[in-house]
């Protein structure tokens, strides 16, 4: 069985990211990374480096034998300083490893069934299982929101700690010095948050799906017309069309909305065999690339060529130069622009299946989040503005609409209301 | 002197000692109270009050068990007030000004009269034990008491050391001595121990109070009493009086600030953030001018005088003076100066839900030996240690108590998952299900778990039997009343004309209908008690939002449900963090809920706990 490998955790409140390999080359795998491997189930600190020995991290390192493991097989761990690039660096490198492929949801769990360390009577478990592993996917998907995301989902937790936690003074420390009517501020708070909420969930899917949208790559022989085609599907010269065969040296990445799906068309060098290094390199380079794009368009002038890539069964096919030759397979021309929009829609086609996949389901339940949050909210500022409610009816509301916001801005829990409270007021009577 | 055996020995007379005592002896249990002096029994040894939010829903609920502290409390009360009376039910909590002596006199009738329980005065200074099973105590004069179950409630105790400035020493309360040998003793068990501090104010003589020029704040015009077997209070009721702190007082204390025990670096406890010390306030809110004091009278005829607000533990003399430059107490005599206390508690993460000590098999703890801090808070905890330790003596099930279910659950299962980094207070921010937790309701959530367990009174079942009765009857009756929104609309009440009939108890949950409203809708409402029609209004009020809780209160029960086995390891779970099995191992959750609630727990995590809990299982039941 292939020896399959995923970030098990999400990167939590200590940074740690565990990245779990698991398999008959788990061992072998991890070793090429780390080196010499610590004893069984004891920790090992180590660098991490890649195939071309650039430092990638200082990790933690645990090994499982086989039978004594998760999944029932080896197993190493690699306990990573969190942070997306650390991470994506050492998944890099593993894809690199021959024999090695990324898990898919629940797969580790699935291997532990079959492997009898989940015995069947305990299949009721077995979903819940699977939900665990999807959870920490999602908590992968936290990732995204580095940057100005992050820092904005920063402000949505503060101001909503601080809206919550003001209703909360007015109820438990109500003989105190705090103030009586604080709905003055927990309005204009919670106005803050739900603007930027709406303005947010408004753009969410696009800014999302533009940060890392599928890739589709044009391969095929040198001077198909792989640039022409990019050119035509960009409207603009963004990648260097000549009619010497080699011109494109390196990858050219040019991102687009393709019928509503943010792609990124990855023009790739010619494939074929050649003496020059720096080409040699390009088609490299093209290949590796190539492999890893979500969809793969092969053109080709009169028949298909065997390539130093081969299609798989859901990439698409097609001719090219059909203004000048003719034949009867699926054709288009990259220069007049004929059959053109038959390709853009075999393409998002092809994506839109692929968007219904797990990567999209884990935006979309941020999206599924903000969007109730802005009801929920919007019931307490509706409730506030016309003095509907007594406090804890609000503060009930408040707090279910932050619960809604929980995989974005974390769990607001009692102490941290607390420590909001004692900070801001003098409570002691 | 020969002592008898018992099934269960309480050692202290405080809030969580006498509740202890009291609930053990109601479940038949034959038990021993030893105090150090009988006259123990009784004292209020911070402020003269009881309840309060979150905490007045504490002694609702150990009244709604037939606890003790209500009844006393309503016996002694002097002023009271429902804080909240302006919010919803939910948050309103009952608070009472208590005359000490009225509180101990009533305390030590109960405690002296109550079948099953004997008073025995000595000191305790070690536990007898036989490995990990607990035979009794060692009593300072050489004799042994056996007994199936001991609770400890030593309070401030342990350790206790008493800091007036730069002067400390030794002791569990003023004039008091404190207990070392048996904190060595429980040093030595496989419990974790920690210091906490605390403080009290000066105490001040009332007949030297300028009282004409304060402001008075009397109780409420009709009295909300702690005892859902209480009318109205009987002891004659007085007002308190309010003064601040001026720009005066804060230069004295801070000049002087060096000379506090806390700020001069002689003690470093932890102390409570909502309780901070005068030197606290000032320090921390330097932009404040002014802090508030209540000036709480200790008893009706007493002159002593609680100054809530001002704890301390500068030297007597700065006392003195900052206190002085208050308005109104310009003249003020101190009949006790003010104190700060530091003593040893131990981590609770080390308890089970029954309070007992993990390790060792019929030992208890109750109260601020657990790090709590409070009267009610005590007591509570005093009335689950009694009832689970009389269950043990007698060979019988240990009793449960349900965050989902009453305020004292929120208490124990916060305690002994996420252990205290400061005195724990109860607040009604700690519960969750804060809407369906109220004072008004305890007796419908715990008097049938009570009556079940056998700890209440027939005089009290039965006054609630004939309540629920009333209650049942008129809510059929208000249930099958409906109406139309537009005969609604006429009335003014704002509603949706959806064309859909509304039943009398939905209309209850609207802002503005209450009963007044529901009658004058239907007349013949008019003849349902009003104390009834009070408690259906409150039922009513939240009924969609308990519903809407629901999911979260069976999701919460159905993994509580799940135990976790006391032998089950945590080290062998892939996938759960280092971290998090270290927690999991230091708390040793008893339930996958309880586990839930681990600081730092994951779905991920828990559905892994969940998998190793049934594989664990299966395991065993192979072997």
């Amino acid at each position: 069985m292939e020896t399959i490998y995923a970030l098990a955790t999400a990167p939590g409140k200590s940074g740690v990211a565990v990245i779990r390999i698991s398999g008959s080359l788990a061992l072998n795998a991890a070793q090429k990374l780390a080196g010499k491997l610590p004893n069984f189930r004891v920790t090992g600190l180590r660098s991490l480096r890649n195939e071309v020995g650039e430092l990638l991290d200082q990790a933690l390192v645990i090994v499982f034998s086989k039978g004594h493991s998760f999944t029932g097989e080896d197993i190493a761990e690699l306990h990573l300083h969190g942070g997306a690039a650390t991470v994506k660096s050492v998944l890099t490198a593993l894809s690199k490893i021959n024999g090695l492929r990324m898990a898919e949801p629940g797969e580790f769990t699935r291997r532990a069934l079959e492997n009898g360390c989940l015995d069947l009577a305990q299949v009721e478990g077995l979903s819940d299982l699977l939900e665990a592993e999807t959870e920490a996917q999602r908590k992968q998907a936290l990732q995204i929101f580095s940057g100005a995301l992050g820092k904005l989902v920063k402000s949505w937790r503060s101001d909503l700690l601080r809206a919550v936690a003001l209703l909360e003074a007015t109820i438990d420390f109500v003989d105190e010095d705090v103030p009586v009517d604080v709905n003055p501020e927990v309005l204009a708070l919670l106005n803050r948050v739900m603007k930027s909420l709406v303005k947010e969930a408004k753009g969410v899917k696009i800014t999302e799906r533009i940060r890392d949208g599928f890739e589709v790559a044009i391969v095929g022989s040198p001077n198909v017309g792989k640039s022409t085609l990019l050119n035509k599907l960009a409207g603009r010269e963004a990648a260097i069309v000549s009619e010497i065969a080699g011109t494109t040296r390196d990858v050219i990445e040019v991102r687009m909305d393709l019928n509503g799906i943010p792609v990124t068309i990855l023009d790739t060098a010619g494939l074929r065999s050649t003496d020059d290094t720096v080409e040699s390199i390009g088609i490299k380079r093209a290949v590796e690339r190539a492999e890893r794009a979500d969809l793969r368009v092969f053109l080709y002038e009169k028949t298909a060529q065997d390539l130093l890539l081969k299609p798989k069964p859901s990439d698409i096919i097609v001719r090219n130069k059909a203004d000048l030759l003719t034949g009867s397979n699926f054709s288009i021309s990259a220069k007049t622009g004929l059959g053109i929009e038959e390709l853009v829609l075999r393409i998002s086609n092809i994506l839109n299946k692929l968007a219904g996949g797990a990567g999209t389901a884990i935006r979309e339940r941020h999206r599924i989040a903000i969007s109730k949050a802005i009801f929920l909210i919007d019931q307490v500022i509706i409730n506030i503005k016309n003095d509907l409610e007594s406090t804890e009816i609000l503060a009930e509301d408040l707090h279910h609409g932050i619960r809604a916001l929980d995989c974005l801005v974390g769990r607001v829990g009692v102490e941290q209301i607390l420590d909001e409270i004692f900070s801001s007021f003098c409570i002691g009577k | 002197m020969k002592h008898q055996d018992y099934d269960v020995i309480v050692v202290g007379g405080g809030h969580a000692g006498t509740e202890a005592a009291h609930a053990a002896a109601r479940l038949g249990a034959k038990t021993a109270l030893i105090t150090m002096s009988k006259s123990d029994i009784g004292v209020m040894s911070c402020n003269p009050a009881i309840g309060g939010l979150g905490k007045g829903h504490l002694v609702r609920e150990i009244d709604a068990l037939d606890g003790l502290m209500g009844r006393v409390a309503d016996i002694a009360g002097i002023q009271f007030r429902l804080l909240n009376r302006r919010k919803g039910p939910a948050v309103q909590g009952p608070r009472a000004q208590a005359d000490r002596k009225l509180y101990y006199k009533a305390m030590q009738q109960e405690i002296f009269n109550q079948e099953n329980l004997q008073v025995i005065e000595g000191e305790v200074i070690d536990l007898l034990k036989n490995n990990y099973k607990l035979l009794g105590i060692l009593l300072a004069d050489g004799s042994k008491i056996s007994a199936a179950s001991v609770i400890l409630t030593t309070g401030t105790f342990l350790r206790g050391v008493i800091y007036i400035g730069s002067v400390s020493k030794p002791g569990g309360r003023v004039g008091n001595s404190p207990s070392i040998k048996l904190a060595e003793r429980l040093s030595e068990f496989d419990l974790t121990l920690g210091r906490l501090k605390t403080g009290t104010p000066p105490r001040l003589d009332g007949r030297t109070i300028n009282w004409d020029v304060l402001q008075s704040q009397p109780g409420d015009e009709d009295p909300h009493m702690f005892s859902f077997l209480s009318n109205k209070p009987t002891a004659r009721q007085v007002s308190c009086g309010i003064t601040h702190t001026n720009q005066i007082t804060h230069d004295i204390i801070r000049e002087n600030l060096k000379k506090s025990s806390m700020y001069g670096g002689y003690l470093d406890g932890i102390g409570p953030r909502y309780c901070p010390s005068i030197e606290d306030k000032v320090v921390r809110f330097s932009d404040k001018s002014s802090h508030q004091v209540f000036l709480e009278p200790e008893g009706l005829d007493d002159n002593t005088v609680y100054p809530n607000g001002i704890s301390t533990s500068l030297p007597i003399e700065i006392q003195e003076k900052y206190v002085k430059s208050i308005l109104g107490l310009e003249g003020v005599k101190i009949l006790q100066p003010g104190y700060a206390i530091e003593y040893d508690y131990i981590d609770p993460r080390g308890l089970t839900d029954s309070l007992s000590v993990k390790n060792i098999d019929g030992l208890y703890l109750a109260g601020q030996i657990n790090g709590t801090t409070g009267y009610e808070e005590a007591a509570a905890q005093g009335l689950v240690a009694g009832l689970n330790a009389a269950k043990h003596a007698t060979g019988r099930s240990e009793i449960y108590f349900s965050r989902a279910e009453s305020y004292i659950g929120v208490m124990i299962d916060d305690l002994i998952t996420r252990g205290v980094s400061e005195p724990y207070r109860m607040f009604t921010s700690r519960a969750e299900f804060r809407l369906s937790l109220r004072a008004d309701n305890a007796d419908q959530r715990l008097t049938p778990v009570g009556v079940k367990i056998g700890c209440v009174s027939e005089g009290r079942a039965s006054k609630f039997d004939i309540k629920m009765t009333h209650m049942k009857k008129a809510v059929n009756k208000i249930e099958k009343l409906t109406f139309t929104p537009s005969e609604l609309f006429e009335k003014g009440i704002k509603i949706k004309q959806d064309g859909k009939r509304r039943d009398g108890f939905s209309l209850l949950s609207l802002q503005d209908v209450d009963f007044v409203k529901l009658i004058s809708l239907r007349t013949e409402l008019g003849n349902i008690p009003r104390d009834i029609q009070l408690q259906i209004e409150r039922d009513a009020l939240y009924k969609t939002y308990i519903k809407r809780q629901e999911n979260d209160v069976a999701t919460m029960k159905r993994d509580e449900a799940l135990k976790i086995p006391v032998t089950l390891t945590y080290e062998s779970i892939v996938g759960i963090s280092n971290e998090l099995k270290t927690k999991l191992q230091m708390v040793r959750p008893a339930t996958l809920g309880h586990a839930s609630r681990i600081d730092g727990m994951t779905p991920a995590a828990l559905t892994l706990l969940l998998a190793k809990i049934k594989q664990f299982n299966k395991k065993t039941v192979l072997l």
